[in-house]
């Protein structure tokens, strides 16, 4: 039944990613370029709702929909890989258009060569767990 | 409307419900962090520490990227009326440039994602490399566009803060170092 509602969520997701343009390279590209406003408006919209609704949930201490409490935890301090981690999937995000949510969007809508970019971020992904202990954090 | 592109100010707040629906129901807005379960189920696990998770208490963000790839069958198939995406006109120009002839009336570039386009090998190698950052940088950094920008910039976390400098730093140093260098004749 949970698995529903998360579904759910995912297609009502890919569907918002799909309709924004945010999974669509050439936004990503007139953002990088400061050309629009769009994607500064869809992600500073977000933050602002999202970072109201944080606070209520923690001044409020609102419980979850199954009555547990609800915690977010922090993000871990480790400001070197923040950085450099950040400045490597900046310049992936801008090249590929497509980020670790939009590919999948990109995906059902039928853009076959996303595989490619998919298959791509896995590798990254492999290659960062055999490294992490050699880089910097 | 519904089958138009929706502006900044619909798709902004609904991603923004998106969170806070699974903060209600007990979890975060995070894409990236599928990569890792995706790699523990292709079986990572046996060679690399890493990846060796309990992948179950995961399996509920992979349904929600199943639910992503409908999403957009949904919304390319049934929801829209045009595969155009309106750039700006600056931004049509700065594409031609570089040989992006298809800016303006495809939503992704022909010249790169395209199966026609899969001919030239260093498309392949592109996508790939594209791929390998967007993986390596997001698990790196601790998180991508959803886990970092929307998740932890709403939750006013500082390391958050500096992954999204950091995005943007690459992406700008992609666009205008980048790009001339890779695209431009």
């Amino acid at each position: 039944m949970k698995n529903l509602g998360y579904f759910m969520i995912g297609i009502f997701f890919g569907i918002v990613l799909y309709k924004s343009e945010a999974a669509s390279w050439f936004r990503i590209y007139e953002m990088f370029q400061f050309q629009s406003f769009h994607m500064y408006g869809i992600i500073g919209s977000a933050v602002l709702l999202g970072a109201g609704f944080v606070q209520w949930v923690k001044r409020t201490k609102a419980k979850s929909l199954d009555g547990n409490p609800i915690t977010i935890a922090d993000k871990k301090k480790t400001f070197v890989s923040n950085a450099l981690g950040g400045i490597l999937f900046g310049l992936g995000w801008a090249l590929a258009g497509a980020c670790p949510g939009p590919m999948y969007t990109l995906l059902g809508a039928g853009f076959l060569p996303i595989l490619i970019v998919i298959f791509g971020a896995l590798l990254g992904a492999l290659a960062y767990g055999g490294l992490k202990s050699k880089l910097p954090h | 409307m519904l089958f138009e592109p929706w502006p900044w100010y619909v798709s902004g707040p609904l991603i923004a419900i998106i969170m806070a629906i699974l903060i209600l129901m007990g979890k975060r807005l995070g894409m990236s962090s599928n990569l890792e379960t995706l790699c523990t189920l292709g079986g990572a696990g046996r060679f690399l520490d890493h990846f060796k998770i309990d992948t179950a208490a995961k399996r509920w963000n992979l349904v929600v990227i199943a639910g992503v790839v409908l999403g957009g069958v949904l919304g390319a198939n049934f929801l829209s009326n045009s595969d155009e995406v309106d750039i700006s006109a600056k931004s049509i120009a700065l594409l031609q440039e570089l040989g992006f002839n298809s800016a303006g009336t495809s939503y992704l570039p022909t010249e790169l994602f395209s199966v026609e386009a899969l001919t030239e090998p260093t498309v392949w190698i592109l996508l790939l490399v594209a791929g390998f950052l967007v993986g390596f940088g997001s698990r790196y950094a601790g998180g991508c566009t959803s886990g970092h920008a929307i998740s932890g910039l709403s939750n006013l976390q500082l390391p958050s803060l500096v992954a999204v400098l950091g995005f943007f730093v690459g992406g700008l140093i992609m666009v205008h170092l980048l790009f001339p260098l890779i695209f431009g004749a």
